[in-house]
């Protein structure tokens, strides 16, 4: 379980501090699904980073399973924006990395060549560098790396952004299938409105600078593909809140 | 990689002919054919040439071994450090540019004239390559590529050893190759002092003697040594940084 209780954040800037996240409250029960959504700039990938113990410069509780975060006791899967493989690593290393760090005496568990074939990872894919690859397999690569940990926690910042309609859905679907295996709890930044009420349970949307909660809505679409009535009411409805025109939405 | 050993081999021919040419049109002692040169290697390499070889060798190794021990540390330290970088970068910058050649007479009182000196002036010329090669590539790395290992909870070693290091590899080769050159030059200006052994001895004394095929003899190998460091160099580089492609 996720907990965030008034949570502010900071960074700072040329002019000064600069306020991030204020007063934030969030729960995410365990293995659970919650989508952030809201405008750039409100905070989201801070909100995450935070999650992730990578950035400390906030005030507020932050607790997972009821500890305070800290990467070094907790397994933290984090799937960054541009799926964050290394470079000079061949997928393979990059897919083990993780495991690597987190488990240095311990071999590869054995689900790993199930899990890459449930991915579409084939062996010609896991000698070839990042940049030989793309966008979709690198993505495939990086939920690899970050199932194959088995995770407490997985944190993804618009992970589906930058694939084409096509693949977008087909890795939704792939991802789907890895959480209901491990029931890893999830959250998932995204600017996508679809995507939020497809991959969310929950889902939390966030005002503009600096961030806050502005709606927390249980979410009937989840893991449905539909175009009903209800979906697209529901779709004007996280649009009004984005928008900043909630009350009427 | 054939085309480029075909290009090579092209352009030593190409060398070679126009060396032969040069020399029977000009027909002067000081430009001997290449031929006689060629003669000369095979009749002296062994007994003579090689253990000068040896010798230049050595002293690169050991002032490239050096040079990488103490600038590789120091660069990873002042990209990683902002403290480290400000303390360290104004001494950096104050004796970069000054030119190493110009402190050989100061090393050679402190290092005495044998090889401790030569591999001193050979370490002054590859450091600071190597420093601010190291300590640019560590800073132009993208905050985000740390986070997934950050949010792992891994230490300094694992981020040295999986980040730090592979990240700066391209520009440490680049600075290793492009420094390489000049520490070739300054080697046979340093072997000229205080040493009887060294291609920059061989060749002064083979020029002191007017024996110029044996002189000619000596370039040639101090060339094909460079020749030898750069292609080991390059086949470093292909290997190593080869998830960064080539056209």
């Amino acid at each position: 379980m996720i907990c965030v209780s008034n949570l502010s954040a900071y960074y700072d800037t040329a002019k000064g501090r600069s306020m991030a996240l204020k007063g934030l409250n969030l729960e995410v029960p365990k293995g659970g699904i919650c989508a952030l959504i809201g405008p750039s700039g409100c905070g989201k990938s801070t909100l995450l980073r935070i999650l992730a113990g990578i950035a400390s410069n906030y005030e507020g509780e932050v607790s997972i399973e009821g500890a305070p975060v800290n990467p070094k006791s907790l397994s933290i899967g984090f799937i960054p924006q541009n799926y964050g493989l290394l470079p000079w690593k061949t997928v393979r290393d990059n897919i083990r990395l993780s495991w690597k760090v987190k488990h240095p005496e311990t071999p590869v568990p054995d689900g790993e060549e199930k899990m890459l074939a449930r991915l579409g990872i084939g062996e010609e894919f896991l000698a070839r560098f990042p940049r030989e690859l793309s966008g979709g397999q690198q993505q495939r690569a990086s939920l690899a790396r970050a199932f194959l940990l088995q995770p407490d926690v997985l944190l993804m910042d618009e992970p589906f952004s930058a694939l084409d309609a096509i693949t977008r859905e087909e890795m939704q679907e792939v991802f789907f299938e890895l959480w209901r295996a491990q029931a890893v709890t999830a959250v998932i930044v995204t600017h996508d409105i679809e995507e939020a009420l497809y991959l969310g349970q929950t889902i939390v949307v966030l005002s503009s600078s600096p961030g806050r909660v502005s709606m927390v809505m249980e979410n009937p679409h989840f893991a449905r593909r539909e175009a009903s009535g209800d979906f697209a009411a529901q779709k004007a409805r996280l649009r009004g809140w984005l928008t900043g025109k909630g009350a009427e939405a | 990689m054939r085309k480029r050993i075909l290009a090579s081999f092209f352009g030593a021919v190409s060398l070679f002919c126009a060396w032969l040419i040069l020399a029977e049109i000009v027909r002067l002692p000081i430009i001997p054919s290449p031929l006689l040169v060629v003669e000369k290697i095979s009749e002296i390499f062994c007994g003579t040439i090689a253990v000068h070889g040896m010798y230049s060798l050595g002293r690169i190794i050991a002032g490239l071994l050096l040079a990488v021990g103490v600038g590789l540390p120091v660069g990873v330290l002042m990209g990683w450090s902002r403290r480290a970088d400000r303390l360290l970068a104004p001494l950096v910058y104050l004796t970069y540019p000054v030119p190493k050649i110009a402190l050989l007479p100061i090393v050679m009182l402190l290092f005495g004239l044998g090889d401790g000196s030569k591999t001193i002036m050979l370490f002054l010329i590859l450091v600071f390559q190597v420093v601010i090669a190291v300590r640019d590539s560590i800073r132009a790395i993208p905050e985000e590529v740390f986070y997934p290992l950050a949010s792992l909870g891994a230490g300094f070693r694992v981020i040295l050893c999986e980040v730090l290091l592979p990240a700066s590899l391209p520009k440490f080769m680049t600075a290793i190759r492009v420094a390489m050159a000049t520490a070739i030059s300054v080697l046979f200006f340093t072997e000229t002092f205080g040493t009887q052994y060294g291609m920059g001895y061989f060749i002064m004394d083979a020029w002191l003697r007017v024996n110029y095929l044996e002189m000619y003899s000596g370039i040639v190998v101090l060339s094909a040594m460079g020749l030898f460091l750069f292609g080991v160099l390059d086949c470093a580089e292909r290997y190593f940084c080869r998830w960064q492609g080539r056209e």
